[in-house]
């Protein structure tokens, strides 16, 4: 064999690589954290809750995930967080998995800040961490991915996915009841298959489908980016000759399936998309394709947390409820965006 | 390896290969009638129309594209005793790098030369680490893999790049006679391959180096800058398929072409390509990435779930390297004989 043993040469050379890549990295980033374009929700003076309090530092620990929905989430937190003049905002990279987030955590507890906002790379795994920082005083405020155990978090604020296939199932049974469609032919293009959040999606859809009469006649399942959504609903297509409705989960992966539906001049059917990205809700208002809704999972929740995380460690309540602290749990109700509502919205897309 | 058996194995090369990688080839057509038939049975309605059986063909063959042309340069890799395990991650940032705002601005050409260059850029870099460096190619690759998605990543900010030029979103659309751009480009990619392979002295000189690199230095090749022409070669290709990826999902990003190491390596591997270097051929190869594309679309068609497809995809792979051990165990046996 020609195999050579990995030498000290090797070693260095290897190194020389990664270094090289991380700094070429550095260098040619044109990522743009323009704060004045994420979500946040501005000093208002008829809202109490935003008027200067005890000043606090929030610690914030998200994945650093390749995904846009990620992406907004860290830029939301980041913004809002500045939005207000007495929050110091601490973040700390989550690393890869989830031993390496908890480990950037331990570091972040030994500042001690006043209260932590964390979306964790698996809720079930982080869970311990945040039973810990509960007992060590510190109030942990769970961000989507929720923890099993009820005393690991002071507040959880997380999305709906079972709600969001309710919301597509519901906007696609109407809309095939007003076009007198009795047994339409639905397809869905899911996201991966391999995350519980994909499984309950489609099972609010399948749900909801069902109140109508209807069932999915085909679901594929791609990897929540472009060059899959576009092969799968190629193949998708192919399998449904004749199509009335499609729910695909997630419009990044949209841009592919918008794609493939194009190069296939297929136009016979209606498509709503999920998450809602600018670029859907552009789509939506400008009504020039088969996308006709979207079903909102969105990425302002990461600015709410940090505005809710601001006032548990400050001891306020939210201004226009009766109680003197915040909830414990927040689930968002998923949004459907529409040709009518889709300029309201907009500001929302990520 | 013993010396023995390298010598032993080149000479049922050159004598063997002719036969074997016909018979080989020809199961794999036997693969493509058998899902063609199981479809036919479960889907009737549809295999019973005759424009869209042609155009389900046009399909698979253009799902094969992208992944085609960059099995072409991991086949020659793979057959220089080599292995790339970056070409997914240099897809994606060859793919990121064309379509960021200022790549775009200098239009088509632009992009399809920021691709092409970053992708070549990118392989020889790998070549330089693997023959200079002397790196074992598994590690060198992986470590690009890391970097070059890391790299992808940070450019893009995590987004989704989406492309405005229409050039290249037409490049997919496009059809020449019925027959769709892409697959004509997989098709003079693979022509181009299999010259290069079979009638110049860099093809015969990639078989010379993957059977025995040493013998292949005394005979006088420069195995060093040879190799690193090898993992060049290779990135062009991931350059090219960027291109092309791009414009079927009209956008790239820094997670696109997940895996596609593993489809390309998989596809060579059940084309009769050997892992240990010095044999395989183009046509196989492609035979292998069009098996795959057809299962892709045989599981839409019959409405089952991805997991499935999964298993019986890594099944397939397990198969053809089993049998291609059993040929490969009597061949020798048949040499030692005498």
């Amino acid at each position: 064999m020609r195999m050579n043993h990995p030498s000290r040469r090797s070693l260095l050379f290897g190194g020389a690589a990664l270094g090289a890549g991380a700094v070429l990295a550095a260098c040619t980033s044109n990522e743009s954290n323009n704060p004045t374009t994420a979500q946040t929700k501005g000093a208002d003076a008829s809202n109490a809750n935003t008027a200067a309090g005890k000043a606090v530092t929030i610690g914030f620990s998200a994945p650093a995930a390749d995904h846009g929905w990620i992406a907004a989430i860290t830029s939301n937190a980041k913004a809002q967080a500045s939005a207000y003049s007495d929050v110091t905002f601490k973040q700390v990279e989550a690393g890869k998995d989830a031993a390496a987030q908890r480990a950037a955590l331990d570091t972040l507890i030994a500042e001690k800040p006043d209260v932590i906002v964390l979306l964790p790379h698996d809720g079930k795994e982080l869970n311990a961490f945040g039973l810990k920082a509960m007992e060590a005083g510190i109030p942990v405020v769970n961000l989507d991915r929720a923890f099993p155990d009820a005393l690991a978090y002071r507040l959880q604020i997380k999305g709906d996915n079972y709600g969001m296939g309710v919301a597509a199932g519901h906007y696609i049974g109407k809309a095939m009841k007003a076009k007198n469609i009795a047994s339409p032919v639905i397809g869905e293009i899911a996201g991966m298959d391999e995350l519980e959040l994909t499984q309950e999606r489609s099972k609010g859809f399948a749900d909801a489908l069902k109140t109508y009469g209807f069932k999915v006649a085909n679901r594929r399942a791609a990897r929540f980016t472009a060059d899959s959504g576009q092969k799968e609903a190629q193949n998708l297509l192919q399998a449904l000759p004749k199509l009335d409705a499609l729910w695909n989960h997630d419009d990044d992966q949209g841009i592919g399936v918008l794609a493939a539906i194009t190069a296939a001049s297929r136009s016979e059917f209606l498509m709503v998309g999920g998450a809602g990205s600018k670029k859907a809700i552009e789509d939506i208002a400008a009504d020039k394709s088969v996308l006709k809704a979207t079903v909102t999972y969105s990425p302002s929740m990461a600015s709410s947390a940090i505005s809710l995380a601001r006032l548990i460690a400050q001891g306020r309540g939210m201004a226009d409820l009766v109680e003197l602290q915040v909830p414990k749990e927040i689930i968002l109700s998923s949004e459907t965006i529409t040709k009518e509502n889709a300029s309201t919205y907009l500001k929302l897309g990520f | 390896m013993t010396a023995q058996t390298s010598v032993v194995e080149r000479g049922g090369w050159w004598r063997t290969i002719p036969t074997e990688s016909l018979w080989r080839n020809l199961g794999l057509v036997g693969v493509l009638v058998v899902l063609f038939v199981i479809g036919a049975i479960i889907r009737p309605d549809l295999y019973g129309d005759s424009d869209w059986v042609v155009n389900n063909m046009l399909v698979i063959l253009q799902q094969a594209a992208a992944i085609g042309v960059v099995t072409v340069g991991v086949t020659f890799v793979i057959i220089g005793g080599g292995i790339d395990l970056s070409v997914g991650a240099l897809i994606a940032l060859a793919g990121v790098w064309s379509t960021t705002l200022a790549t775009q601005s200098y239009g088509a050409g632009g992009m399809i030369f920021a691709a092409i260059a970053v992708g070549t850029i990118a392989g020889a870099l790998n070549g330089l680490l693997i023959a200079y460096g002397r790196l074992v190619p598994f590690i060198a690759t992986l470590a690009m893999l890391v970097a070059a998605r890391g790299l992808a990543a940070q450019i893009s900010g995590k987004q989704t790049q989406v492309s405005g030029n229409q050039f290249i979103n037409g490049i997919a659309t496009t059809r020449v006679a019925g027959i769709p751009m892409l697959v004509i480009i997989l098709a003079v990619a693979a022509a181009l391959g299999w010259v290069l392979l079979n009638r110049t002295t860099f093809g015969r000189r990639t078989v010379a180096i993957g059977s025995n690199a040493e013998a292949a230095r005394l005979a006088g090749i420069n195995v060093r800058r040879h190799t690193l022409l090898l993992y060049a070669l290779s990135g062009l290709c991931c350059g090219i398929g960027a291109i092309m990826l791009t414009s079927l999902a009209t956008s790239a990003q820094a997670a696109a072409a997940e895996l596609y190491e593993l489809d390309a390596i998989a596809a060579a591997i059940i084309g009769g390509t050997l892992l240990s270097g010095g044999r395989g051929t183009i046509v196989g190869s492609m035979f292998g990435v069009i098996v795959f594309s057809a299962i892709t679309n045989l599981f839409a068609i019959a409405n089952l779930p991805t997991e499935v497809q999964n298993m019986v995809k890594g099944g397939i792979i397990v198969l053809a390297v089993l049998i291609q051990q059993i040929r490969f165990r009597s061949l020798t046996a048949l040499f030692r004989k005498p």
